[in-house]
């Protein structure tokens, strides 16, 4: 049975280690030891699915492996934190922001430790593994926890941005990330400010405010609806906590329309954080909130799934066409 | 796997040490009476089965600098069992981290201390808890922490028997030992008791000596209201650098020990004594020698 393997079998290990886009994370936290920080990653069996295992092999005396317990990584990072340390914690993201809130209610957000927890392969970024690794939920969770910021990066080149910019952010971060195989939308690092949002053009009909890999599904939309005689901008808000105020404000005084765009519920995400906004300022801007629609997703490829849930560029161009022509 | 013995050499205490420890160990259990009699309402049993181990941790084995709660190079105390908070802030009072008017507060609106230990808000205390379960896993980053930053400290995490009963301590217990975490020091308060009765009839923990062996730990079985058994113990683990493991202390005590009509009333985890019961609770604590 020695006989040589096909060229097209592939282990996942090596996959992913040959997936650039799985770079992000790992090269970023090198350059924050690079630059003198005490960094320290940790991750739950998963290093191949969130490229830690380049940090690991990096700088292995840096690199913790928790085995498959989530909840002692999350609380013994507390603990780490407490001795002078920067901890990043990874694992996937339904686990993280769904096993281990209490976790980090107490021992992270609570305590004032700054560790950073980084929950990937978000949304429904696990196609057909199923409900028990899709996240959908998480950015609700993380979002009512006092003291706990919440990021979640369009790209990958903006997640290496965030995660550099932690370094001065002496607060718990939670950060939402992909699988490392996000359409790019910014070409070289951007500038990162945590709760700001960045305009991707303004538009008059409607400002599409999106988070994550929906960004790039509404800056597409965005194009394909101009062609199309609509003024349509952009907000890219990758800080969903504390959230961008001012920019909705000044979208909601712009455009007859807002529309939300998440990988997450319609409850509790990036939609009902815009909401709230203008629900404490009175604003009677007609809102749209596009997202998973309080359901649990089907089995499908992620991109199957994106189509079937409306959140890649096409089904996101139709919703928002909707939206304007309704 | 055997154990290794127990020290019976030089790690003992002197007699004058122990009458020292005693007398402590008696302040403890009379200030969480005191305490409790602001509250109206306290975990007096959980204390009173600990006060040997606050005693001996605090003002014998640990390395602290009164006054000084952050020293870097302090050996660190976490409480997995929280609720005994009560007994511990006297110690920290002691201490000189939390003034007399702050512990006389206890409870009242806006103070510090409450039930459970509050690292933001008192200073002594290493880190929160409330929620059992956490503290091993605390505990854990804390060592790996002191390791990786060449902080030569120990952690020592007190640990309820019915805590054992949570999964994330079996976690905890596994990393450890994965990481050969020997400057973690687990203790086990093993007074048999948890809110809805006997840890044996709610969710039995035994063997406990051979479960944490079979999890990697050095595992010592003491009596934790003898203070020389118990203090001879604890140094020997502090000083013991050769040991490649974490080192686990079950701690045999008796819920509610020194005031007899506790000892052998489980309904007292969480109560209220009376003033006239109180006065006689502390006549017993303070005419009997444990």
């Amino acid at each position: 049975m020695n006989q040589p393997l096909s060229s097209k079998s592939w282990q996942y290990r090596e996959l992913n280690r040959a997936n650039p886009g799985l770079n992000h994370l790992s090269d970023a936290l090198i350059a924050l030891v690079e630059d003198g920080h005490p960094v320290i990653a940790g991750s739950a069996d998963l290093q191949y699915s969130n490229g830690l295992a380049r940090f690991a092999a990096r700088y292995p005396d840096r690199f913790v492996q928790f085995g498959i317990s989530e909840q002692h990584m999350v609380s013994a990072a507390a603990g780490l934190a407490t001795t002078g340390m920067m901890p990043f914690v990874a694992t996937f993201a339904s686990f993280i922001g769904l096993l281990c809130v209490e976790q980090i209610r107490m021992d992270i957000a609570y305590c004032a430790q700054p560790v950073r927890l980084i929950g990937h392969h978000t949304g429904i970024a696990l196609g057909f593994y199923g409900t028990s690794h899709h996240a959908t939920e998480d950015i609700a969770t993380m979002r009512g926890i006092a003291d706990l910021t919440v990021v979640s990066p369009a790209d990958g080149a903006q997640l290496a941005a965030a995660i550099k910019a932690s370094a001065s952010h002496d607060r718990p971060i939670y950060f939402r990330i992909s699988r490392g195989r996000d359409p790019v939308v910014y070409d070289t690092e951007p500038t990162f400010v945590f709760g700001k949002g960045i305009e991707h053009g303004q538009g008059t009909d409607l400002t599409i405010i999106a988070c994550g890999l929906t960004v790039h599904a509404a800056i597409e939309a965005s194009r394909r609806l101009a062609g199309e005689g609509f003024s349509v901008g952009v907000i890219d808000m990758p800080t969903i906590k504390p959230i961008d105020r001012d920019l909705i404000l000044e979208a909601a005084s712009r455009s007859k329309r807002l529309m939300t765009v998440e990988e997450h519920n319609v409850i509790g995400g990036l939609g009902g954080a815009v909401a709230e906004v203008l629900a404490d300022e009175g604003v009677g801007v007609r809102l749209k909130r596009h997202g998973i629609y309080d359901e649990y997703s089907l089995i499908a490829p992620p991109t199957h799934l994106y189509a079937h849930y409306k959140l890649d560029p096409d089904g996101v161009t139709e919703v928002a066409r909707g939206l304007l022509t309704a | 796997m055997s154990d290794p013995e127990p020290p019976r050499s030089n790690h003992h205490p002197s007699p004058e040490q122990i009458a020292f420890l005693r007398q402590k160990a008696q302040h403890i259990r009379l200030e969480t009476i005191r305490l409790i009699e602001i509250a109206k309402v306290g975990h007096y049993t959980s204390v009173f089965s600990a006060a040997e181990i606050f005693a001996a941790l605090y003002y014998d084995v640990m390395a602290i600098r009164a006054g000084e709660p952050k020293w870097p190079e302090r050996d660190r105390f976490l409480m997995g069992k929280g609720h005994a908070a009560v007994g511990l802030f006297p110690v920290l009072a002691d201490f000189g981290f939390i003034s007399r008017e702050t512990l006389d507060g206890y409870t009242r609106l806006g103070s510090p201390l409450g039930d459970h230990p509050d690292m933001r808000k008192v200073p002594g205390v290493d880190f929160s808890s409330g929620s059992i379960g956490h503290a091993l896993s605390n505990g854990f980053g804390m060592a790996l922490g002191g390791r990786k930053q060449g902080l030569d400290f120990n952690v020592f995490v007190m640990l309820g028997d019915g805590e054992m009963q949570e999964g994330q301590v079996w976690e905890a217990a596994l990393s450890a030992a994965h990481h050969k975490m020997s400057s973690l020091i687990a203790i086990v308060d093993r007074n048999g008791f948890q809110l809805d009765g006997a840890v044996d009839d709610v969710i039995g923990i035994e063997p406990l000596d051979a479960k944490w062996r079979a999890f990697g730990w050095e595992v010592h079985v003491v009596d934790g209201h003898d203070l020389a058994a118990l203090t001879a113990l604890l140094r020997q683990l502090k000083a013991d650098t050769a040991r490649d493991r974490p080192a686990c202390v079950i701690a045999k005590t008796v819920k509610g020990k020194g005031v007899s009509y506790m000892e052998t009333e489980p309904g007292w985890h969480l109560g209220y004594l009376a003033p006239e019961d109180a006065e006689r609770a502390i006549a017993e604590i303070k005419s009997r020698e444990i």
